[in-house]
């Protein structure tokens, strides 16, 4: 079978499983050329594990995939030249300083000695790191570990790139610079397959979006349609008093004919809802019980919304215990 | 105005970024011979930056060689200095061969810190990622032995063998230690912890290097201890050492270092490879 050529990951059925566990469990994936791809979970959904499965790092234990066409389990070397991986835990030399590092990477991809510090330098000035070139790794804060992490990775521009939570711990400037530096990356054509609890992240950066629970792909496409995949519209609204919680349910329910969830916190409810008339007439009626309404929103979900209803309640708390655990 | 400055700042930035990345043409993959030589400049740099680690090649032989010297000498040999002719080539194998073991603690390290998994998505010929290192070990070895002889020498240690016949004890030395290290680095990628990985050397170590010609001639043993002695790797490294330094080696037992480090690596090396390759 010839690849079609704009395909940078064609995976189906991947599997993994560690001891008893299907740590990821059927994944099929597609991911074009050139575009960024969003993998969004909570904890331990599996989506390390697939990352380091297309990343040759791991091996599966079903399913085949193809990089750029290539196949996995036998053309590890062709794909290992073509991408590159930054993990979601910092994978540099911490004792070594950032222009060492660099420079160290740079000889391991065939640069010689000369270009390769050239380069070194080029990446350390483009990702802010002059100052720090001199400096040993550890003593880096958050997000310098970060961008030296990401430009030990881009050394030389890979056709795919894995991000693995590329902004886990950073405070919005330093996200919004590795946003500028995937974004940067996306305009000279690399693909991007990037991991992350944050939503937004998601939304602002990925074409596409998969949202991965329990090893196991839940919804795929746009972040517009998979919006639009749970409703149109959703009013939230947000109680002054819990109390008041389960009257309101009552009277939303009656007015808007539809659904009301009560999410995860004790004040808060949303409805999937597309008549603007009659969710007016609903809010004039909770004022009219007096029931206080301290927040309220009508429009397109959020995508937290999205993930809330499709990963569903439990899977919230199963990764919530999880993380305890570990 | 400054806004303004600000502005243009960030937009000269935005075009550095770019630039940067744009700019970057795939060479072709490293010689494994050039990685190799990167690897091993690695290992260099971690010692300019932590030079901690030097300790156990620069203090470790020294405080072997003073304690057992003189605690040991007079009881065993009658004499410190007589004994010290016999004692000091064996305590050097024992020295080197401990040393060893913090290539595979090194290795462990490297493994749970994430950067073994950059270096296993290189196209990169991989085992030279552990030459690398082990050609830098090598030269640490030689610096514990260089200063282990030189302070003998000043302790009253005088090899028949000369100069050339250090040189050569030293080479043996090297070339079973190398070999040696393989089986750290297998360990290092089994275990999971380094408090474990330190707990299985010392458990490898310990009888292998006590239970040998080291300290005692081995015809003084009771006969079943005597024959494990005789087969142990570290006394015929240490048989062969002591014979160079004193210019009575025999070609048998250079020989029969030689089989046993080629043996160790011939074993040990692939399975390094293969688990660094495979490893979970
Ligand atoms: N080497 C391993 N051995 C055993 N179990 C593993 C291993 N690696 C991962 N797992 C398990 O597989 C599951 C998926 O883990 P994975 O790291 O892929 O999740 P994740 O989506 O990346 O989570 P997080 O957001 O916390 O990083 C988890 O339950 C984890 O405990
Ligand atoms: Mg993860």
């Amino acid at each position: 079978m010839e690849a079609a050529p704009d395909w940078a990951i064609e995976a189906k059925g991947l599997v993994k499983i560690f001891g008893k566990h299907r740590a990821v469990d059927g994944v099929d994936l597609t991911v074009r050329r050139g575009t960024v791809f969003g993998f969004l979970g909570p904890n331990g959904a599996g989506k390390t594990t697939t990352i380091r499965l297309l990343a040759t790092l791991l091996k599966p234990d079903g399913g085949s995939a193809r990089i750029f066409g290539h196949d996995l389990s036998k053309e590890g070397d062709e794909i290992r030249s073509r991408i590159s991986l930054t993990g979601q835990y910092a994978s540099i030399d911490e004792d070594l300083t950032g222009m060492e590092n660099l420079v160290m990477m740079g000889r391991l991809m065939g640069y010689g000695r000369a270009a390769a510090k050239a380069r070194a330098a080029e990446l350390l000035k483009a990702f802010g790191l002059q100052e720090a070139a001199k400096r040993q790794v550890k003593n880096y804060s958050g997000g310098m570990r970060r961008r030296i992490d990401i430009a030990a990775s881009i050394v030389v521009t890979p056709e795919l790139l894995f991000l693995d939570e590329p902004t886990v711990g950073l405070d919005p400037r330093s996200r919004n610079q590795v946003w500028d530096i995937i974004r940067a990356l996306v305009g000279s054509g690399t693909t991007v397959l990037l991991t992350t609890q944050y939503l937004e992240e998601a939304d602002q950066l990925a074409d596409r979006i998969a949202v991965i629970n329990q090893g196991k792909i839940i919804a795929e496409g746009t972040s517009s349609e998979l919006k639009a995949s749970v409703g149109t519209g959703t009013l939230s609204l947000q109680l002054v008093n819990a109390e008041d919680r389960p009257r309101a349910v009552n009277i939303l329910e009656d007015k808007l004919s539809a659904a009301v969830r009560s999410m995860p916190d004790s004040t808060s409810l949303t409805a999937q809802i597309n008549d603007s008339f009659l969710v007016a007439d609903a809010l004039s009626e909770l004022a009219r019980e007096r029931i206080a309404v301290s927040d309220f929103s009508f429009g397109r979900p959020s995508l937290d919304e999205v993930f809330l209803t499709l990963t569903g309640h439990e899977a919230a708390q199963e990764a919530q215990s999880e993380e305890g655990v570990s | 105005m400054t806004g303004y400055i600000e502005q243009r700042e960030k937009e000269a930035s935005e075009l550095r970024l770019n630039e940067s990345i744009a700019s970057s043409d795939r060479p072709k993959p490293p010689s494994a011979v050039a990685s190799t030589l990167t690897f091993a400049t690695r290992a260099l740099l971690r010692i300019k930056h932590v030079p901690e680690q030097m300790f156990d090649v620069t203090v470790f032989p020294v405080i072997f060689l003073l304690m057992f010297t003189y605690l040991f000498g007079g009881a065993i040999a009658g004499s410190t200095e007589e004994y010290l002719q016999f004692l000091l080539p064996g305590i050097l194998v024992m020295t080197v061969a401990q040393i060893t073991m913090y290539t595979g603690i090194d290795l462990n390290n490297d493994i749970r810190k994430g950067i073994f998994d950059r270096f296993r998505t290189l196209p990169i010929w991989l085992p030279s990622a552990l030459i690398g290192s082990l050609l830098v070990d090598v030269v640490r070895y030689s610096m514990a032995s260089v200063i282990m002889i030189t302070l003998g020498f000043a302790l009253g240690f005088r090899p028949e063998g000369g100069l050339m016949g250090v040189m050569g004890a030293i080479a043996l030395i090297l070339v079973f230690s190398f070999s040696l290290s393989w089986i750290w680095t297998v360990c290092g990628l089994i275990v999971r912890s380094e408090k474990a990985l330190m707990m299985i050397s010392f458990m490898v170590l310990f009888p292998l290097t006590f239970v040998s010609n080291v300290f005692v001639d081995p015809r003084t043993l009771p006969s079943w201890l005597e024959s494990f002695v005789d087969v142990n790797p570290i006394s015929i490294l240490a048989t062969a050492v002591r014979g160079a330094m004193h210019g009575t080696v025999t070609t048998q037992q250079v020989i029969l270092v030689l089989i046993v480090s080629v043996i160790m690596t011939a074993i040990f090396a692939p399975i390094t490879v293969y688990l660094y390759r495979n490893k979970k």
